[in-house]
């Protein structure tokens, strides 16, 4: 027995194993000095745990268009980060549009569902032409060219909305009816915060319902089981293939719109970084799985906003909030390493393309 | 027949629109405006003309080959549809523009591009001057469509000339090599005016690029065949020659902006040499290849530089630690990744290149890495009373680095580990059922890979003397990735080719830095889509995707 097990690890496994426990013991080592030290009131805490909660949303959202794409093409759409950046950035002039004549603050709800109807509208018609344009004639090319494809395309989306809207930032003009706080017992939750994890809880759960029950559903997943079989079933994959880039762009345009209601502000470089935080959400859940991407963009969201003051800081990390993106970027590359196929997903990293 | 007709109408309305798309999109990013004032032609034609046209004329071109049975009459036809459309297009967002206030959204839908798109001509009569340019252009695309091939492509060599030779007007008078009186009072007489080329310059520049082609191109397939092994040699050795003579006199007979951008572009030969051999040669896609050029810079500026007071090494004593360094991180990296499939990998490796990055720009590592502020005073090398302190001094230990790294990629290409790289990279699987060590394999191209990011790392270090970490971003990797993409992936000419195209050139046209990731962007997926294997592809790796494609017609 021993013996085998001797076989079977080589030297790099080793390597990785230690670096793995070593980060394991610094993070529970952080954690208990935190703890022991009670830098924090329970307050911060739970205003923590919103921000978590807030943004893992968000990363769910655009983590369901990396799943969906993967799920059915066997391709990182590298992309993606640029559907979500394009719908927000051209709904913002509506918005200030609506400010402007005063509509947005008479009549808030219709204001946000045109808002984000333009902005799911924008975000679809760039990942439908990235689809059409770029990816259907390499769905059988070599496996990077698919790739470089994508990042290519996506400095491409960049720079022509920069191009277009300008260099600067672009201001969302404030709801005063989201302004101010709910009480819930004794916490005191920002409406924006509230209304941002509900709305894209809600959000995740009708999207689940259309992959898991509807028929075009259950046509998506059969196209990523076989291709070739669900053709012969007399599933038009090509119909589904552009289904799927919608569903990912709407969900991702929605997302955008949330987004700018937290941080208010858009620009042209705003998807590259949450991009990447929902490329590694969806990878944490398990990739080509939806309940995967709501699992993993949660939990990323809560490691990143609670893990920078619960172990950084214990461990004398000064402006640990510096780092919480590294952290989010060590989360992949341990996941990758240590649980290839996430937490509920089938094993895909180290089968061939 | 009449059905046919009528699809040939339709499809030559929707090749106009999407003409008119594309015209419409390069107006508003920017591109038509910011290069208006560019004379390619003086008071002819501009750079940002050219680039608003010549979609209209590609669309036609390809429009026409759609329908090569018919008729001249119908191809005409087309053509003037196509024109005509995409015209149109601009006409409406002239008028549109008129109407509203399009710059609350759009910043470069401003009267001065309105004013440019119709030439200048007030509005009731200059609604018509975009559809007839854009006829003018689908004309042109026409004559091209019509001439035999061998013409043809020296016709659009000649017309690539005239734009290159016209829109670097400036940079070209800047060559020492030019200054002599008589040469330039010929050029700026002649060839050149006050901005661009005059249009006997352009005629001029136009017949002698497009001839030489047109000879070359007759030439050139005779040649190969009939030449033995011996002359060929020979050849290459007087070539080698020939080039080390003008590698040596360059800096000497360049000014000094020329030789900023000699360097910068040997600094990313370097680096893409480098990481040549991990996607190219082994076939893995890194994206976070700046960190291991962060990493040599780093340590050179951690070792050497007076004002982090940390050490106080020469040049020449922290190369090898610094080497030493970026070659461990590629080895430390590659460890735990190098099991994962390609995609996967890409994206570990650009968390990586982050994470280094967020380090650096940490306050947790200040007093290391100094923070936001980077390290200053970095030492420049120095052998004996010969200090390598100016650009031009430094040009030569760059090239240096060059050839060698060029060397030491040339002959692994070829070695046992070359060949093993290659295999890995066509089948893994494959590979190492033929006894080849996957992790072993991989970890060499990570590692020399690192090696070569990491003296261009600190041979940047010196150059700057200065380091920051604003300055190893995501997109230094991708001009990487780009110039060795562009270049032909596993071809080392292909290398320097990639590096002069992508960095070089747009280094000489400040106007273009704004632009030079829109650019590089659609390069790569139009390089993709139309030609993966780049400019001067490698042979195996041409057959290779060749042979997919033609195995999936096929099939």
């Amino acid at each position: 027995m021993l013996k085998r097990w001797r076989q079977r690890v080589t030297f790099s496994d080793i390597v990785v194993w230690a670096i793995g426990i070593a980060i394991g013991i610094a993070v529970v080592y952080g954690t208990i000095v935190t703890w022991r030290r009670a830098d924090y009131t329970a307050e911060q805490w739970i205003n923590l745990t919103l921000d978590g909660l807030k943004l893992g949303g968000i990363y769910s959202l655009i983590a369901l268009g990396y799943t969906l794409v993967y799920g059915i093409l066997r391709m990182i759409n590298f992309a993606h980060s640029e559907v979500f950046m394009s719908g927000p950035f051209t709904a913002v002039f509506l918005a200030k549009y609506l400010d402007s004549i005063g509509f947005y603050n008479s009549h808030p709800l219709i204001s946000l569902i045109l808002v984000t109807l333009l902005s799911a509208a924008v975000s679809i018609t760039v990942a439908l032409l990235l689809e059409r344009i770029a990816y259907r004639r390499l769905r059988y090319a070599p496996r990077l060219v698919p790739l470089i494809t994508a990042i290519g395309a996506s400095f491409f989306l960049q720079y022509t909305f920069r191009g277009m809207y300008g260099n600067d930032p672009e201001t969302y003009p404030t709801l005063d009816i989201l302004k101010g706080t709910w009480t819930i017992g004794s916490i005191a939750i920002p409406k924006t915060d509230l209304v941002v994890i509900v709305s894209a809880f809600v959000l995740m759960l009708i999207l689940y319902t259309i992959v898991q029950t509807t028929k075009t559903g259950k046509a998506m997943r059969s196209v990523s089981e076989d291709k070739e079989a669900a053709a012969l079933m007399g599933i038009n994959v090509d119909r589904i293939i552009v289904f799927t880039f919608s569903l990912g762009g709407a969900s991702a345009g929605i997302a955008g719109i949330l987004y700018a209601l937290i941080f208010q502000q858009v620009h042209f470089y705003m998807g590259f970084i949450p991009g990447l935080k929902a490329f590694t959400a969806a990878v944490l859940g398990g990739i080509g799985n939806v309940v995967g991407a709501w699992l993993g963009g949660t939990l990323l969201g809560l490691i990143e906003s609670l893990g920078p003051n619960l172990f950084l800081s214990g461990l004398g990390i000064p402006a640990a909030n510096q780092l919480k993106d590294g952290i989010a970027f060590a989360i992949l590359v341990f996941i990758l390493i240590f649980r290839p196929t996430g937490l509920l997903g089938e094993r895909v990293s180290k089968t061939k393309a | 027949m009449k059905t046919d007709t009528a699809s040939i109408w339709k499809q030559s309305v929707s090749s106009g629109l999407i003409a008119g798309a594309i015209c419409l999109l390069v107006s508003l990013v920017g591109l038509v405006e910011s290069f208006g004032d560019t004379y390619i032609i003086r008071g002819l034609l501009t750079l940002g003309d050219f680039i608003l046209l010549i979609p209209i004329v590609l669309i036609t071109y390809t429009a026409l080959s759609r329908f090569s049975e018919s008729s001249r009459t119908t191809l005409l036809g087309v053509s003037a549809v196509v024109g005509l459309v995409a015209g149109f297009i601009l006409t409406l967002l002239v008028l549109l523009g008129q109407a509203v206030d399009l710059r609350v959204m759009f910043v470069n839908a401003s009267p001065a591009l309105f004013s440019q798109l119709m030439r200048g001509v007030p509005l009731p009569l200059g609604a018509l001057i975009p559809p007839l340019q854009g006829l003018i252009a689908a004309i042109l695309g026409l004559g091209i469509y019509l001439i035999p091939a061998r013409p043809r492509s020296a016709v659009i060599q000649g017309i690539l000339w005239v734009v290159l030779i016209g829109t670097l007007r400036d940079q070209i008078l800047l060559i020492d090599l030019l200054k002599p009186r008589p040469i330039a009072a010929i050029l700026k007489s002649v060839i050149f005016s006050s901005s661009g080329l005059t249009p006997i310059g352009a005629l001029l520049v136009f017949a002698i690029t497009a001839g030489l082609s047109y000879y070359l191109s007759g030439r050139k397939k005779r040649v190969a065949v009939s030449q033995p092994t011996k002359t060929q040699k020979r050849n290459r050795i007087i070539l080698f020659f020939v080039l080390a003579v003008i590698l040596y006199m360059l800096p000497k007979s360049l000014g000094i902006f020329y030789i900023e951008i000699l360097d910068t572009t040997g600094l990313f030969i370097m680096m893409g040499l480098g990481l040549n051999i991990v996607v190219g040669f082994a076939g893995l896609l890194d994206l976070g290849y700046v960190a291991f050029y962060a990493i040599g810079a780093y340590t050179m500026g951690v070792l050497t530089s007076p004002g982090l007071g940390l050490y106080s090494l020469t040049f020449w004593q922290a190369l090898p630690i610094a080497l030493l360094a970026a070659w461990l991180a590629g080895i430390l990296l590659g460890l735990p990744v190098l099991r994962m499939r390609g995609d996967y990998l890409a994206i570990v490796t650009l968390g990586f290149g982050e994470i280094v990055r967020l380090l650096v720009l940490s306050d947790w590592l200040k007093a290391y890495l100094g923070g936001t502020q980077g390290i200053q005073s970095i030492a420049q090398p120095q052998i004996g009373p010969l200090k390598f302190d100016t650009l031009q001094q430094l040009y030569y230990l760059i090239l240096i680095g060059i050839v060698i790294v060029a060397f030491i990629a040339w002959r692994l290409k070829d070695s046992h580990l070359g060949r093993s790289w290659m295999a890995v990279r066509e089948d893994e699987d494959v590979a190492q059922a033929m006894g080849i060590n996957l992790v072993f394999t991989k970890l060499m191209a990570f590692s020399t890979g690192a090696l070569f990011a990491g003296l261009a790392g600190t041979l940047g270090a010196a150059k700057l003397t200065s380091v920051y970490p604003h300055s190893m971003t995501f997109i230094v990797s991708i001009n990487v990735l780009v110039l060795i993409i562009i270049g032909g992936m596993g071809s080392i000419p292909g290398v320097f080719v990639g590096a002069l195209v992508l960095i070089g050139l747009p280094g000489l046209l400040t106007e273009f830095q704004e632009y030079r990731l829109w650019f590089y962007g659609l390069a790569l997926v139009f390089m993709m889509l139309n030609r993966p294997e780049g400019l001067w592809p490698e042979a195996r790796r041409k057959r290779e995707l060749h042979e997919e494609i033609t195995e999936l017609v096929a099939e």
